[in-house]
């Protein structure tokens, strides 16, 4: 068991210190859930691409460094160290992106990653519908086939980046009548400003437009934007699925960041004794968290694969992250309650961990039947 | 950076699960409660003889160590098979021994822990108690003057878990030094602790799978209810984080993760215990059934060797990221 890293791997950590240290914001940009918010931060994603650090993990021919796994997780220590800004294109980078390295064809990766790594193209998911939330496969969405490609009917909602962004991926129905919910499906991409695209965007908790309504009204999709087999969505969606729940979404770096930043607090207030135990807490869980995913990236390096592990991890991070900042909003007293903190934005964003990705309840039940081997039952 | 246990830790876990499964050990135990000493004491040899005690001893006094990493393979499978005696307090005693100036203690003393002819037991700093003290046969006190071996024990004060036997330590003997590595020792014993409470909380966890898988009500496995399930899936999650943290530790033995490691799997042990009680039912909730032996340990392993308060402050202490 090694815990060392290579000279290689810390001279690429001073380089993504130096130059995060010379570009981050002095200034935290508004929320990127805002529309102001958005264009700087998609502007931000536009900066790292010039110097190759929105995708470092990514293939140079599409904007990356071939950094692999042990330095992109370097990388992000850094990257939340610095304090850097919020992921706007966090959605195409970590879903749709790993989908198409798999998945795709050399066309696909060619067309769409680029301006993806760059924040040109920011994508939005659109997997839920009003009535197939846990139970997606359920979907009712249509694709139905037409000359030169597929003609999208249907309703999406809770997609996330929807109301700001300029293209999504999601699963059709495109044969209807199958034995089973999830056979008949496709994996298609579209643009969200095509004709017959009307999106109405959501308030969240706090009224910021984060998600929206997509309504489908006869969207042509050519054929180039189908991914993978018509009618093999399923598979395909879900081990995108596993890529959202597990390692990507959530990095080690970013609880090291916040843990720290929670300890600050703290002392800054006078270390109030009633905070301590959770404070510490803290610190010993993003510290449990990054170990755990040293483990998992070793495991990958060696050849495995993320399978229902994803879900411990799920549950793990997400409970982690409101606890973290319910902390801090005791720890603010009176200003706990307002919503211009540096603890405000972050805490609603954590009520959302244990819904979106696959409700935690699916997780445990993933847990339970996968890992620990019990019996299924009815949800 | 490879931070996966290799070929070889994972075949010593193996081989040790298999010698202790083969030894009945919960029997052990019960003996071992009873003050019952010869089946603990034969089982406590092939412990030895697997070379568990050479592991935190330097190869001057014949052991193999320090391999921390291999210390808490170990222990995991220590606390999975709830061993009786006083493992934490031996490993605690050989770093003791081991780090002081003067090599003649260590000379005399500690060959005979490693190949397991002898029992050690410590009372850990700010402790007056020191567990298995009427079975140990080196029986070490911390106190401001030094390191002393003491002459003999008072009587057994009963714990929650009736296989863990405290007792004072009777004042006076040998004074060994004036000086010892106290810290140290409570890094290794905290290490050892938290291993053993995660092999506890993991078999605490694979006894209760079994057990919901096939005690059936309303004419289904109670394992198949999402009440049921959703207990056992979040003790699994509290358990595989805490693996990394325990292992973790032994790589740094840096004293903050150390603690921290312990303050997690002792959590997530007893949690597995509450879990792991619930799911059973009545059944769980009886001296006789052997999940008792599991459940007890996991409470009294949280205040061994340091509370969770002593550990959380440990780790508030512990050194910043950058």
């Amino acid at each position: 068991m090694d815990l060392t890293r290579s000279p290689a791997d810390e001279a690429f950590r001073a380089e993504a210190r130096a130059w995060l240290r010379a570009h981050v914001p002095s200034v935290p940009l508004p929320s990127l859930e805002t529309e102001e918010g958005f264009a700087a931060h998609r502007a931000w994603e536009a900066e790292l691409a010039a110097d190759r650090w929105s995708v470092v993990n990514w293939p140079a021919a599409y904007g990356g460094r071939d950094a692999g796994l042990a330095r992109w997780l370097i990388f992000e220590e850094e990257y939340h160290a610095a304090g850097a800004p919020g992921r706007v294109g966090q959605n195409g980078v970590n879903l749709l992106a790993p989908t198409l390295f798999d998945h795709g064809t050399q066309e696909q990766r060619a067309r769409v990653l680029p301006p993806m790594a760059s924040g040109e193209v920011v994508w939005a998911q659109a997997w839920s519908e009003p009535e197939a939330g846990s139970d997606l496969a359920s979907l009712t969405s249509r694709a139905v086939r037409t000359d030169g490609g597929w003609l999208l009917r249907g309703q999406k909602t809770w997609s996330s980046r929807a109301a700001f962004a300029d293209r999504a991926f999601g699963l059709f129905r495109s044969e209807p009548g199958t034995a089973k919910p999830h056979q008949g499906l496709t994996y298609l991409m579209f643009d969200l400003r095509a004709p017959g695209v009307t999106v109405r965007p959501i308030g969240r908790l706090d009224g910021k437009p984060a998600f929206a309504e997509l309504f489908l009204d006869d969207v042509f999709v050519p054929d180039e934007d189908v991914v993978g087999e018509p009618g093999q969505g399923w598979r395909i969606a879900m081990s995108t699925a596993g890529n959202e729940r597990g390692l990507t979404l959530r990095s080690p770096g970013r609880f090291l960041a916040s843990a720290e930043r929670l300890r600050d607090l703290w002392e800054a207030r006078g270390r109030p004794a009633a905070a301590r135990d959770r404070v510490a807490d803290a610190l010993i869980g993003a510290r449990a968290y990054e170990l755990f995913t040293w483990a998992s990236a070793s495991r990958f390096l060696d050849g495995g694969s993320l399978g229902p592990e994803s879900s411990l991890n799920k549950v793990f991070w997400s409970e982690y992250d409101i606890g973290l900042h319910e902390t801090a909003l005791e720890l603010l007293g009176e200003e706990g309650e307002f919503a211009d903190t540096d603890w405000s934005e972050g805490y609603v964003f954590s009520l959302a961990g244990p819904i979106y990705a696959g409700t935690n309840e699916i997780q445990r039940d993933i847990v339970a039947e996968r890992l620990l081997g019990l019996p299924r039952g009815r949800r | 950076m490879r931070f996966l246990l290799d070929a070889e830790q994972r075949a010593f876990a193996a081989s040790l699960d298999a010698m202790l499964t083969a030894a009945d050990t919960p029997a052990v135990v019960r003996a071992w409660a009873r003050g019952e000493r010869a089946a603990g004491r034969a089982l406590w040899a092939r412990v030895a003889g697997a070379g568990v005690f050479a592991l935190a001893a330097p190869e001057a006094y014949e052991g193999v160590g320090p391999l921390p990493v291999e210390l808490a393979v170990a222990f995991v499978e220590l606390g999975r098979h709830v061993v009786p005696g006083p493992l934490v307090e031996t490993v605690a005693a050989t770093v003791l021994l081991a780090g002081l100036d003067d090599p003649g203690p260590a000379k005399r003393l500690l060959p005979a822990l490693v190949s397991g002819e002898a029992m050690a037991t410590v009372t850990p700093p700010g402790s007056s108690y020191a567990l298995d003290g009427d079975a140990a046969t080196t029986r070490l006190s911390l106190s401001g003057s030094g390191l002393r071996l003491c002459p003999g024990h008072g009587p057994v004060r009963p714990s929650l878990d009736p296989a863990r036997r405290p007792t004072p330590l009777s004042p006076g003997g040998e004074l060994l030094a004036t000086d010892a590595p106290v810290a140290r020792a409570v890094l290794w014993a905290r290490l050892a602790v938290a291993a053993q409470a995660l092999g506890v909380g993991l078999a605490l966890l694979d006894r209760t799978v079994a057990y919901v898988r096939q005690r059936t009500q309303f004419g289904v496995p109670v394992g198949s209810f999402q009440a049921v399930k959703h207990r056992l899936a979040d003790a699994k999650v509290a358990l595989e984080f805490a693996r990394p943290l325990v292992f973790g530790a032994a790589v740094t033995l840096d004293p903050a993760d150390v603690a921290a490691a312990k303050v997690m799997a002792c959590e997530a042990a007893y949690r597995a215990a509450r879990t792991a009680l619930q799911s059973h039912g009545a059944i769980g909730y009886t001296a006789e059934y052997d999940l008792s032996l599991w459940l007890t340990r996991a409470r009294a392993l949280r205040s061994a060797w340091g509370s969770p308060d002593a550990c959380r402050e440990t780790v508030l202490s512990g050194g910043r990221r950058r």
